[in-house]
Formats: C-alpha cells, sequence, structure tokens
C-alpha cells in the first residue's frame, strides 16, 4: 500500500510536531510526554476532558483537543494503549481544581493503563472519573468476550461531554453526561478492505475483492461474519438493524429473543423501556422507521 | 525444607538480562502468534519494554536489593510497553518486589510468595481465570509447581526448572481453549488452536529465571 512515510518509528512523534505547527493557535504538543493539550490550559474551575489510545485512528483523538472538547488527548504507539505516565502528565497539565473526565475506550490496553493512571491521579489529588465507551454491537458483552468496543460514540461523546464542561458543569455532572451518552449510543462497523498498519507494512487480513466483513473493529479485529458485498440498502438494513437491536434496553436479559426487524422490533423495545420511553421513541424513529430515512435508504 | 540456595540481587539482574534476550530473540514468533489471534505487536511491544529494563537497571550500579531492582523493572515496562502486556507484567514485577521488600537475598519460600504476588497482581488488573488463554495459564501452573517442588524437598534450582516447564506446558495448554479476555476473545471459537502469545512470553520469562538461577549454581 502506498503511504506517504517516513520511517514508520517516527510516525506518531512526527505526526505530533505536523498538528503543533498546523493548529499552535488551538493545542500544543508536548513532545516529551507525547501528550496534545489544549491551548491556555489549565482552565481554573473548568472541569478537564482527557482521552488516548493507540495512534492510527486520527483525528481521534489529538485532532478533538481545543475550546469545547478535549483538554488533552495522549497518542499511544500506532493500535497500542498509551501509558499511565502520558495520562498522568495530561491529566495534570490539564486539572483547573475542578477534576478530570479520563474517556477511555473499551480495549483491554487502555482500560487497564488508564486505570492505572488514575490511581496515580489520584495520589496526587486530582479527583478523576473514568467514562468507558463501548458502543459497538458486532460484540456481545458476556463474561466470555472483554466486552463491545470503544467506537464512533466517542466522538459524540467528546464533543457533548466537551460542552457540558465549558459550559461549567462540575465533574459529575459532565461524567454523568458522558456515561449517559454512552448508555444510549449504539455502532456496528462494516469493511471493505484492511487497513496496513505502517510498522508491518501489510494488510492485517485478506478480504477478497467483492466481500465485506460486517462488525469489524476498529483495529481489524474481526466482526461477525464475511458476505458478498452487496446494495448499499442491504447494508444499511444489516447495519440498522444491529443497531437497532441493542439500542436503548442495554442490559435485557431478553434480547436474542427480540424479533430481528427493526419496526417491529422497536415497538417491543419502547414498550419495554418505560423508564425512558420518550429517548426510545424519538431515537427509534430517527434511527429506523422515519420517512426520511426509507426515503433515503431507497435512494 | 532446603534453604541452602538463595536468591540475590545478581541472581535477580542476570534474569531481567535473560528476559530481555529471550523476548528479543523470540520477538518475530511472538509476533507471529499475536498476529494470529491479537494484533501482531506483542514480540515488538515486549522486546521494546525489557530493552528499557535493561537500561534502567544499568543506571542503578551494582547494589540494589532484588526487590527494589523488580519494582523499577515493574514501572519501567509499565512506562514502555503499551498495550495490557505493559500494565500486566508491569503489575506484576512491582508485586513481586514488594513483596521481597528490602532484603539482600531471598530464599525459595520466599520467592515463591513473590510468585504468587505477580500472578495475584496480573488477576486484579485483568481479572483472567485459568483456561481464559492468557498469561495467568502459564504462570498460574508455574507457581504452584514452583512451590510443590519447594514443599517435596527440591532444591530451589529443581524448583525453578519445574516451574518453567509447566509454564511450558501451560503455554502450549493455550492451543485448544478459547479466548475469554483481552482482543482475542473478539475471535470467539476462531481463537481455538492457536497458542496464546501472553502465556507464550509468560513461560519464556519464567525460563529465564530458571536459566538465572542455575548459572548462579
Amino acid at each position: 500500500m502506498k503511504k506517504f512515510l517516513n520511517d514508520p518509528a517516527d510516525l506518531v512523534r512526527e505526526s505530533l510536531a505536523g498538528l503543533a505547527a498546523a493548529h499552535g493557535d488551538i493545542l500544543r504538543v508536548d513532545a516529551e510526554a507525547q501528550i496534545v493539550v489544549r491551548a491556555g490550559a489549565p482552565v481554573q474551575g473548568k472541569v478537564a476532558l482527557v482521552s488516548g489510545g493507540g495512534s492510527g485512528h486520527e483525528p481521534l483523538h489529538g485532532g478533538f483537543v481545543g475550546l469545547g472538547m478535549l483538554d488533552a488527548a495522549c497518542p499511544g504507539e500506532v493500535f497500542t494503549s498509551p501509558v499511565p505516565d502520558q495520562m498522568l502528565a495530561a491529566t495534570k497539565a490539564v486539572d483547573g481544581g475542578a477534576g478530570v473526565v479520563h474517556i477511555v475506550k473499551n480495549y483491554t490496553g487502555d482500560v487497564m493503563n488508564f486505570k492505572l493512571a488514575a490511581e496515580d491521579a489520584a495520589d496526587e489529588g486530582i479527583g478523576v472519573e473514568s467514562v468507558l465507551v463501548d458502543d459497538d454491537v458486532a460484540v456481545q458483552d458476556s463474561l466470555y468476550t472483554a466486552g463491545r468496543r470503544g467506537v464512533g460514540a466517542t466522538v459524540l461523546l467528546e464533543k457533548i461531554a466537551g460542552a457540558s464542561a465549558e459550559r461549567g458543569d462540575d465533574l459529575a455532572t459532565v461524567a454523568g453526561i458522558a456515561r449517559r451518552i454512552n448508555e444510549r449510543a449504539r455502532s456496528f462497523g462494516v469493511a471493505l478492505s484492511s487497513c496496513t498498519p505502517p510498522a508491518a507494512g501489510k494488510p492485517i487480513f485478506d478480504l477478497p475483492d467483492g466481500e465485506v466483513e460486517l462488525g469489524i473493529g476498529i483495529h481489524g479485529e474481526p466482526g461477525r461474519r464475511r458476505e458478498a458485498l452487496g446494495s448499499a440498502h442491504d447494508l444499511a438494513k444489516v447495519m440498522v438493524d444491529a443497531v437497532a437491536a441493542r439500542a436503548c434496553c442495554r442490559s435485557s436479559t431478553a434480547w436474542a429473543a427480540r424479533p430481528r426487524s427493526s419496526s417491529t422490533c422497536c415497538t417491543t423495545r419502547s414498550r419495554r423501556c418505560c423508564a425512558r420511553p420518550a429517548w426510545c421513541r424519538r431515537a427509534t424513529s430517527s434511527a429506523a422507521t422515519s420517512p426520511r430515512w426509507r426515503w433515503r435508504a431507497r435512494r | 525444607m532446603p534453604t541452602d540456595a538463595v536468591v540475590r540481587d545478581q541472581t535477580v539482574i542476570a534474569w531481567l538480562t535473560a528476559a530481555e534476550a529471550a523476548v528479543s530473540d523470540r520477538a518475530d514468533y511472538l509476533t507471529q502468534l499475536d498476529a494470529a489471534i491479537g494484533d501482531g505487536d506483542h514480540g515488538i511491544n515486549m522486546t521494546r519494554g525489557f530493552a528499557a529494563v535493561g537500561k534502567a537497571l544499568a543506571g542503578q550500579g551494582d547494589q540494589i536489593p532484588p526487590g527494589r531492582a523488580l519494582i523499577l523493572a515493574g514501572k519501567t515496562l509499565v512506562s514502555t510497553v503499551g498495550g495490557a502486556s505493559g500494565p500486566l507484567w508491569g503489575s506484576a514485577l512491582r508485586a513481586a518486589g514488594r513483596s521481597l521488600g528490602d532484603a539482600e537475598s531471598f530464599d525459595g519460600e520466599q520467592l515463591a510468595d513473590a510468585l504468587d504476588a505477580a500472578l495475584n497482581a496480573v488477576v486484579d488488573l485483568g481479572a483472567a481465570a485459568p483456561g481464559d488463554k492468557t498469561m495467568v495459564d502459564a504462570l498460574g501452573p508455574a507457581t504452584e509447581a514452583l512451590r510443590a517442588r519447594l514443599s517435596n524437598g527440591g532444591s530451589l534450582a529443581e524448583a525453578v526448572d519445574a516451574a518453567a516447564e509447566a509454564a511450558e506446558q501451560g503455554a502450549l495448554a493455550t492451543v485448544p481453549m478459547q479466548a475469554r479476555k483481552g482482543r482475542a476473545s473478539y475471535l470467539g471459537e476462531r481463537s481455538i488452536g492457536h497458542q496464546d502469545p501472553g502465556a507464550t512470553s509468560a513461560a519464556l520469562i519464567v525460563r529465564a529465571l530458571q536459566q538465572a538461577v542455575a548459572a548462579e549454581g
């Protein structure tokens, strides 16, 4: 695969230098600590948001540092979790006295490294709330897996929780909003081809022309199954059905018995979700059953 | 119980040096195992971490209590490896080091206690149980074999040899298991038939301990 690339070992460092050069008005890069920090941080009295993860998912997370979103980002090596030193340095750099929210995508390495960093931060007297993002419905959340992965909801969560922090909400409120967003967000990924990590230099998996992998993870983790690439309409139905079947009722034990058709499923579900029926109706109508959506899907 | 043989600071340094050599020599193999059921960077990450451990220890001079050396090694792994292996091995070695304290030497029982502490740290952080196809499936049998051999009157050298053997058998035993923790768990049944890279590197590191103790005589 063709890439604009120098030594792969320098990729993360060089790309951070580029980010700083292009957006010095918004953020700064601490090359020593390998973190991206919002310009003017720490903002006194404001809850700070720190996220991070392996590199290779840009603009996650460094591209979302700035007013109204993240206060700091910790980029790890490509597809490898950052280390607690980075997270602790970021936490200390942005703590304005109101506490720090760690936004952690549900991957084993990210969870462990952020856990150690939160313990270190607590030792230094900084209040940290950790929020886990796990929206990928391709993985069943069970005792037999590492749980659903954190993917697309991360962007929405960082934007909305960032706005909450920017308007002056306190730590518990910002973290609470972030957790509500995660509880109500679901994603499903589809891959047309494998990525090629720079250090490996070859694709992670072989996906023949004419096939798609349904439920792929963002590091090339295998999905639920492969099948022939059908029409966009067919693909959209698979994805929306997968998301709608898991939306709203987070921990229902009855999900397996639900009908697969999204519209009947939504009807069943909105009755079951008595705690938040208004949201269920809104979300399911926009995601699956509104005339506008059907019109788009047909085209 | 034979307490003739003791583990000294040099033995721990020799262990960590042997571990660095082992993961570096077998880096491609570890990465291949990881590519099959993970993300194909285990050999690279472990090599980077243990190379940093070697540098950190070299900066400490000669006289550093074994427990302190292990804590330093653990902190270095946490700071340099990333992923899941960094926190897991870092916590394991830090716990082993704290278990040993500031003693300048220790016997087989204390070594068994330190390895138990390491295993407990891994289980606390990763919540893996035996049979989940993780490093626990190598470290668990190793700690049991070490203690069993010591309580049967075995020497320290025999006990660490039994531990290394048990770790290697444990790593092999992960082949038919279905992964329930970590990235391999996403594969479900497709993880069956592959040896777990974490259990494999764990067996290398326990074998490195055996080599260090054997070299000590």
